[in-house]
């Protein structure tokens, strides 16, 4: 019984509630949703530190014993990843400060922010699947309001698509935990976990499994149920896709990646190193492949997101305690530094005006400091060290390699080779090359807007700099989730 | 009597994947408000349907209803009812903003 | 251009009575809900087509004076509301949400039970009054 882990669902979730009380006031909106964003970052690195020393924390909500009653639980993973969250919502918060317009601002988009916190935060800390799917609905809900936020022709229509297949991925969330509880009879995971090692996984169980697999795969853009992505993520103003590319995706592989340690993992053969590392190697290429064809700085980095997500799901495939920790390492490497990318394809949308790449050149000249901060993003992205890219890709390959997944480890090397092209792509066009937007534009100060991205981009040079130390904490993590009793025992307290 | 449930769930499921593939905007938003109708049946079907008895917990009853899945499809009930009308509205804004329905033509080009 | 308006006095008058009878109603769901069938959310839905009808019946500048909530507010006040029934129990040390009642006599109804699940409930009705009425007004104010 503690209630610090739930502070972290309830806190944006009042400040929501008051922001919509005072919806007109754009002052206080933004004076108090400032300091909530600082407030939240500060206590999620003290939730990451207490359960760092003090092991899992579980709250049973309501006081209703485990198995029965929901419960939510912390142990160093999930706290992880409330610190991802804090720090990228706050980031983003800053960002739109600066560049969200009143005519969005009134369209309730702090109360919408604050609720997808809400939800991503349950996300992460619920230990119940049902309440997994609540939360994931009331991310998806505010992802939805927040994604038309503006109302613009172009967002209407693509978010229409983003909107229906997340839909149809719901329906199909339910039915997943439908078949589960008919199977199991209990909706807490880490008791479906024991219960599933009981029933052993075959047959019906394996197609649970890969039910749950096709339902995060579509939240998490995976091969071939990403083709929502892209176009979704290039309508909303900068700051809220820099938060969706940073974050909502990765809702979904930590769902993934929570449920095929906790629950799925006694067939790995299958699952696993089957299903998920195809999977994986298909996302991979075909995002970068779609990167390198585009021609616009957002639209590239959209693609990316998607290959990305897949050197995480194939860290999981591999399924060992290196590959794991790198795909852990991975996904803390990837929020920050896409965040901080989405975020300078903003700021120098606001220069010039568009992100259409044969459109801009010549920014290196009229703004070094952005466009040397954005350098150095790329080459971490692309996985040049001594960037956190580096050496968050280098133990997923090297597992791969140890257990012979050549023709994987393979194709993640060549999707790292497409990705530093198409980064050097974004940087030789919109960087190099003649100055194409006027002088008027080029006096545009956006060093205030430079402010929120910079600690972003401090974290990716610590990241690399200090590898071991982070790299041994996700090999904890990583140990922590490959080892279910750690998790069962803390919740139903055998 | 779950026999059928499942065959009415199928028959469901089968008529909202019809709607959700066809050109009219209004059309798809019925297919996901009828998908939300199937699942939460199945919801309650995959829990055995038992009738005639309470759904009390007393440690000797011989028979009682599971009060589980009842809790859960009201939940998923409220759900579905705030991304319907949500979706609603937003069809609606859609519509006024392209004037058309058919999402052949919303399907947007390739260029931008 | 405004249309000739019928005669709709009919409708206007006995919707007053019926409106009457589904608030009642909602009232006595919404009451009704720890230990039988409704609820904050039924009963809520219930006093939202209740103002709905009356939307209907009389037009909208009628009724935005004669009911002058606004129902953003509203949505905003009753998540206040449940969220703040959790967090009372956790001033005392509980887990959110742990919910307590007793049982108390009152003049005239006897005993009652009293929960600490009528607060919540309250702030589930409050939210789904406003949040229905917010999307339908939304679509029908647009239409002038």
């Amino acid at each position: 019984m503690n209630n610090l882990i739930i502070l972290p669902i309830i806190i944006p979730f009042i400040i929501g509630a008051v922001l919509i009380i005072f919806a007109k006031h754009h002052r206080l909106q933004r004076v108090v949703s400032g300091f909530t964003a600082v407030g939240m970052l500060i206590l999620s690195i003290y939730l990451a530190i207490v359960v760092y020393q003090d092991g899992v924390i579980v709250l049973e909500a309501g006081n209703w014993a485990a198995p029965f009653g929901i419960v939510l639980v912390a142990d160093m993973f999930a706290t992880l990843m409330v610190l991802l969250t804090s720090l990228l919502s706050a980031a983003c918060l800053f960002f739109a400060f600066k560049t969200i317009t009143p005519k969005r601002e009134k369209f309730f988009f702090y109360p919408f922010y604050f609720f997808l916190l809400v939800g991503v935060n349950g996300a992460f800390l619920t230990g119940d699947i049902f309440n997994l799917f609540v939360f994931f609905e009331v991310m998806l809900l505010s992802s939805y309001a927040l994604i038309v936020n503006g109302g613009t022709k172009y967002q209407l229509r693509e978010s229409f698509k983003y909107v229906i297949i997340n839909v149809f991925a719901s329906a199909l969330f339910v039915v997943a935990v439908a078949w589960l509880y008919s199977v199991t009879g209990t909706l807490n995971m880490a008791h479906i976990s024991e219960r599933v090692a009981e029933l052993e996984q075959t047959g019906v169980v394996n197609v649970i499994a890969i039910m749950f697999f096709i339902v995060f795969a579509s939240k998490g853009a995976l091969f071939p149920l990403y083709f929502w992505l892209p176009k979704s993520y290039f309508g909303p103003p900068a700051a809220i896709a820099a938060l969706f590319g940073g974050l909502l995706t990765k809702v979904g592989i930590y769902a993934i990646i929570r449920v095929f340690t906790l629950i799925f993992y006694h067939e790995p053969t299958y699952t696993h190193k089957a299903v998920i590392v195809t999977i994986a190697g298909f996302t991979m290429l075909f995002g970068v492949l779609g990167a390198v064809s585009q021609f616009d700085f957002k639209r590239i980095l959209s693609y990316h997101i998607i290959s990305q997500v897949g050197y995480m799901v194939m860290g999981l495939g591999i399924f060992t305690p290196l590959a794991v920790a790198g795909a852990i390492y991975y996904i803390v490497h990837h929020m920050i530094v896409k965040t901080a990318l989405f975020l300078f394809a903003g700021a120098a949308e606001r220069v010039t005006g568009t992100t259409d790449l044969k459109k801009m050149g010549g920014l290196l000249k009229t703004h070094p400091v952005l466009s040397w901060m954005f350098f150095i993003s790329a080459i971490s992205l692309a996985g040049i060290p001594p960037f956190s890219g580096f050496f968050s890709k280098f133990p997923i390959i090297l597992a791969g390699f140890q257990e012979e997944q050549y023709i994987i480890s393979g194709v993640a090397l060549l999707v790292g080779l497409l990705t530093l092209f198409s980064m050097m792509k974004i940087f030789s066009y919109a960087f190099w090359g003649k100055q194409k937007h006027t002088d008027e534009q080029a006096k545009l100060p956006i060093g205030k807007l430079l402010l929120p991205i910079a600690p972003l981009v401090a974290l990716t040079i610590i990241l690399g700099i200090a590898a071991e130390p982070i790299f041994q904490y996700s090999l904890q993590v990583a140990e922590q989730i490959m080892d279910p009793s750690i998790y069962i025992e803390s919740v139903l307290k055998e | 009597m779950e026999i059928l449930m499942s065959i009415i769930i199928g028959i469901i499921f089968t008529v909202s994947v019809y709607l959700f593939l066809s050109r009219s905007i209004i059309r798809v938003v019925l297919g996901t408000l009828l998908l939300s109708h199937g699942v939460h049946l199945l919801l309650i079907t995959m829990s055995e349907l038992q009738r005639g008895a309470p759904p009390l917990l007393n440690l000797g009853a011989e028979s009682y209803t599971d009060p589980l899945p009842q809790a859960l499809v009201l939940t998923a009930i409220v759900i579905a009812f705030g991304v319907t009308s949500l979706l609603l509205v937003m069809v609606y804004r859609t519509y006024k903003e392209h004037e058309t329905d058919d999402l052949e033509e919303l399907r947007g080009s390739a260029d931008e | 251009m405004k249309q000739l308006r019928p005669n709709d006095m009919m409708l206007q008058v006995s919707m007053r009575l019926i409106t009457l009878i589904i608030f009642a109603f909602s009232f006595y769901l919404f009451l009704a809900g720890h230990n039988n069938p409704g609820g904050g959310f039924i009963g809520g839905l219930m006093t939202a087509s209740a103002i709905l009808v009356l939307y209907l019946a009389f037009d909208m500048k009628t009724i935005t004076k004669a009911i002058p909530f606004n129902f953003t507010t509203m949505i905003g006040v009753g998540l206040l509301f449940a969220v703040f029934t959790g967090i009372a129990s956790m001033l005392y040390g509980f887990p959110f949400l742990t919910q307590f009642f007793d049982y108390f006599q009152f003049p005239v109804f006897g005993e009652v039970e009293l929960t600490t699940a009528l607060p919540f409930d309250l702030g589930v009705y409050l939210v789904v009054v406003g949040a229905a009425l917010t999307i339908i007004l939304a679509i029908a104010e647009d239409d002038k």
